[in-house]
């Protein structure tokens, strides 16, 4: 098979991600083109722009993976394409509205982000290595955690939440890749201690519940989420933390108590957090009630909703909404800006994107051929899973709105290098197992694979 | 792992499906509430999409659409504001829209706008669509006369075609400037509505149409067509005394002034509807009883919502009135109360030869080609339904006549116009209790000639401001307006077609 046959016309999964990126990148381009076209009649140069840097973009992107992880499924990249894609266009329609320039620089970060994946798949070969460092994953969580809180580089409270730190005049939410570093620590640490932590020593009515003391990563977890709540004001990373913490629990030990458990402590918790701060008490009078006061405490939300419902079935049409009226429509409530525009219908379909991403997430982890892989895979899809429900819940009043990005659709460079580096950590998952399915020798660096020095045998774990 | 693993997806998946199914609880079930929420700036935005058609008077627009280049696309201007205001109301951001503004919103978006375009077709087609005109039967110059009779004082004047009901000038001081109402800056939208609001003297308030007034001596229109109705006759003499002694009650009816009216003998109905003799009305409303009394203000419309475009408050007499009552009723006292519209009406029938004619300030709606799309409300208004005229002819052709001497030789000499016809009935209308010190509110109710009916009230300012000397003068200078004007839209319409 010649190189050029691989490359497009093959049947491995790069040369479907050939044909489902150019597919991608076609639907963005068109869609990016009818939102000029709808805006001033003509061709704009800045969205053809947009659309040949994604093009490039893409390409890179396409060449990185055949490089560094030829066996990875096919499939996520052209999702997180057109995720992406999708943002650019509506950051760009934002920009319309409001006169800012949001897009030109989310396309700077998306380059910058794909790279940050290069350069990630490039240089991490086996990602069982990054297991040994358990314990600095474990601290640099709670550095990154509480970094914000760090005066000097603090930047203080941002619309209600103090997530931020800025240096040399950069901002940037360290919470972002505390995400990625707290799955890979917990994984680690799973995988050590699944074992003892699945046997269970206690009845509890029906329930096998571990001793207490095992019980310590389930308080730990609580700990954190509280600190990200109370310190950071931040209920929507509390949740996003916990309920990661709990799938990866229940499925290192297969202990049905652990969730159970988890829920209770989260009614609890939420009960606590209720009574101890006002700032969550707010969030949860404007979710009850948003019409009590429509034009002050929950403009956000009541705005959100007036979107939608005058989008209605088929939306108002490209560039033909209002994102003017809608608070933070760049970043958190990028979703309710496509759902005025392009109604229930593209919506469901943006919603649809994000869950045929997180089925493939799951399925890299069902599929994944050592524990902690299994463990990060699922991990991370969880994280992602549940911050695309908690903001979208959020702008749709099904859950309390809190602020959160819409990963790879919101404006911000944090979040979008940190989705990048999920996405290149399951790659590389997904690139192992049906490397070692396969049966394939390489290493899976053939760059590097001259020069680089031999790390060993993964070690094996004690399953 | 692979259960557990495929038990997690489940749950994610679950949180999905509550995803998409709230979407469309919002999107398709809540939709309508949503879009057409009063908070929702995207229908106001669309409706300012929208070229509105203007109000027309004569050739001149009172209120129109002007483009911008900000968000909002029109501006409503009012050239001839604070003229116009109580007709026209304000377009407003802040404070939606009154007047006829809100009154014929329809017509002047050119449809329904309660109904959001939902999807990119209509949207699209509403860009540069434009509402219908509003032509009004409001002759500007009468209106201009009427600003400028009434002056610095507070009051409303009516002007009405009494053959069709048609308003040929409705004017209401103080008034307001509907511009800064309807500018697109909501900060000087609420800081002119917050002045408006500090006012004593209520500039908002359409004295015209929404403001209740005792009538006066000028009720006695409405006892002396009961009288006529009756069987009485003008000539009729009655005891011409100063004071009657009303029944069941030791508070008895003098004279305005005092005394008797003519020589202390007797009195003819006519002589003392001319000179507004109070002891002879009292005495003939208890005679005639409360209940005739009653019957015949609601053939003139008492107690019944007057048709109109605008909203306007239902004069009102009481039912059960018992004897002390129904005299202080028939000299327009006690719980009677009336709109200057209204009596603007009453006179209109009698010169109408009995018939109430339904008031109607809209003369047609034109699309932006200029052609017609529907023309006037008028016609006929029975109240209550079904019975006919408010008098019959010969007693509306005998109030005509009593209501000339009122200005040839009575009380309403002030408003007498050489060489015209004008007829008339002055009231004083006392506000408070008796013998309190609040100013009367001074009536003039008439007509000249055939073609226009008026009426005039003028809440006093000093106790001496009687219809006679205050509203009287004011009609005049109305109705000489009026009548030459009406001269040359006639001969204007009998020489050629006319043109709107």
């Amino acid at each position: 098979m010649t190189t050029a046959d691989r490359l497009a016309f093959g049947q491995g999964p790069r040369a479907i991600e050939a044909r489902l990126l150019t597919g991608a990148v076609v639907v963005v381009v068109a869609a990016g083109t009818l939102l000029g076209w709808s805006v001033d009649r003509d061709l704009p140069p800045a969205g053809l722009i947009t659309g040949i840097a994604l093009a490039a973009i893409a390409v890179v992107a396409h060449v990185a993976v055949r490089a560094t992880a030829p066996d990875a499924d096919g499939a996520v990249l052209p999702l997180v394409m057109l995720l992406n894609g999708f943002g650019l266009v509506f950051i760009r329609r934002v920009d319309l509205a409001t006169g800012d320039g949001l897009a030109a620089a989310q396309t700077v970060w998306t380059a910058v982000a794909v790279g940050a994946m290069g350069l990630a798949l490039l240089f991490l070969r086996d990602i069982r290595a990054l297991g040994r460092y358990q314990y600095t994953l474990g601290l640099a969580t709670i550095v990154l955690l509480l970094l914000p809180l760090f005066e000097p580089i603090s930047a203080g409270v941002i619309n209600g939440a103090r997530l931020w730190v800025e240096v040399f005049g950069m901002r940037f939410q360290p919470g972002e890749v505390a995400k990625i570093t707290m799955v890979l620590f917990l994984a680690a640490y799973l995988e050590r201690n699944r074992q003892l932590l699945s046997v269970a020593t206690q009845r509890l009515g029906p329930m096998l519940v571990p001793a207490a003391r095992h019980l310590a990563p389930l308080l730990v977890a609580a700990g954190v989420a509280l600190v990200i709540t109370a310190g950071l004001r931040d209920l929507g990373s509390a949740i996003l933390v916990f309920g990661t913490v709990v799938a990866m629990l229940y499925v290192a030990t297969g202990r049905v108590a652990y969730p159970v458990l988890g829920g209770l402590a989260f009614i609890v918790g939420t009960f606590v957090v209720y009574q101890r701060f006002a700032h969550v008490r707010r969030r949860f009078a404007i979710w009850i009630d948003p019409w009590a006061d429509v034009q002050d405490a929950s403009y956000q939300l009541v705005q959100s909703l007036f979107a939608l419902g005058t989008g209605g079935l088929t939306g108002t049409g490209l560039g033909f909404g209002r994102p003017q009226d809608i608070p933070f429509a760049a970043t958190d409530a990028v979703f309710v800006v496509a759902g005025e525009e392009l109604g229930l219908l593209g919506a469901t379909g943006l919603l649809i994107i994000f869950l045929l991403l997180v089925v493939r997430g799951f399925r890299i982890a069902q599929t994944a051929h050592d524990e902690f892989s299994t463990l990060v895979a699922l991990g991370l899809t969880v994280t992602f899973a549940l911050q695309t429900f908690v903001i979208i819940g959020g702008l749709t009043r099904l859950v309390p709105l809190t602020g959160i990005t819409l990963p790879f659709v919101s404006y911000g460079g944090s979040s979008l290098l940190a989705n990048y580096l999920i996405i290149a950590l399951l790659l590389r998952i997904s690139d192992d197992s049906r490397a070692a399915a396969k049966g394939r020798k390489e290493p899976a660096n053939r760059w590097l694979a001259a020069t680089d020095t031999p790390h060993g045998p993964p070690r094996e774990t004690s399953a | 792992m692979n259960t557990t693993i495929k038990r997690v997806a489940a749950v994610v998946l679950g949180l999905f499906g509550a995803l998409f199914i709230n979407l469309n609880i919002i999107t398709l079930l809540q939709a309508d509430d949503l879009a057409n929420h009063p908070a929702n700036r995207r229908l106001m935005v669309r409706e300012y999409e929208i070229a509105r058609g203007p109000i027309v008077v004569g050739e001149h627009a009172i209120a129109l659409s002007t483009p911008t280049e900000g968000e909002l696309r029109y501006l409503r201007t009012y050239p001839e504001g604070p003229r116009y205001a109580h007709l026209t109301g304000y377009y407003s951001l802040v404070l939606q829209r009154s007047g006829l503004e809100a009154a014929v919103n329809e017509q002047l978006t050119g449809r329904p706008t309660e109904v959001v375009a939902q999807n990119l077709g209509d949207l699209l087609g509403t860009r540069d669509r434009a509402g219908n005109a509003v032509v009004l039967t409001i002759d500007p110059r009468i209106q201009a006369a009427a600003e400028a009779a009434l002056g610095d004082r507070q009051g409303a004047i009516v002007v009405l075609d009494p053959q069709t009901g048609a308003v040929l000038a409705s004017y209401s001081n103080p008034t307001f400037d509907p511009n800064p109402l309807s500018s697109h800056d909501p900060s000087a939208v609420v800081r002119s509505w917050d002045e408006l609001l500090a006012r004593d003297d209520n500039p908002l308030v359409d004295r015209a149409l929404r403001e209740l007034y005792p009538p006066g001596s000028a009720f006695k229109m409405i006892v002396a067509a009961a009288a006529l109705e009756h069987g009485m006759i003008p000539t009729q003499l009655f005891a011409d005394q100063p004071f009657y002694d009303v029944p069941q009650t030791t508070a008895d009816i003098g004279n305005y002034g005092g005394g008797v009216c003519a020589t202390g003998q007797t009195i003819s109905l006519e002589d003392a509807f001319r000179l507004s003799c109070n002891t002879v009305f009292a005495r003939m409303g208890v005679d005639l009883g409360a209940d005739a009394l009653v019957a015949q203000a609601e053939r003139f419309g008492f107690n019944f919502p007057v048709p109109f475009e605008l909203p306007v408050v239902a004069s009102s007499i009481p039912h059960d009135l018992d004897v002390p009552a129904t005299a202080q009723s028939a000299i327009g006292q006690r719980d009677v109360r009336v709109t200057t519209l209204h009596m603007a009406m009453i006179a209109a029938a009698i010169v109408n030869g009995g018939e109430m004619m339904r008031p109607h300030v809209v003369d047609s709606i034109r699309n932006p080609e200029g052609g017609r799309v529907r023309g006037s409300m008028g016609g006929r208004w029975e109240a209550p339904p079904g019975v006919g005229r408010a008098v019959s002819a010969r007693t509306a052709q005998q109030l005509r006549r009593m209501m000339v001497s009122v200005v040839e030789s009575g009380t309403g000499s002030r408003a007498r116009i050489p060489g015209i016809e004008v007829g008339g009935k002055t009231g004083t209308a006392q506000t408070g209790l008796t013998g309190t010190e609040n100013p009367p509110v001074a009536w003039f109710v008439g007509f000249a000639r055939h073609d226009v009916a008026i009426a005039v009230t003028v809440p006093g300012n000093s106790a001496r401001d009687t219809g006679g000397l205050v509203a009287a003068p004011i009609a005049r200078d109305v109705l000489e307006v009026a009548v030459a004007t009406r001269n040359a839209s006639t001969s204007g319409r009998t020489s050629g077609p006319s043109t709107p």
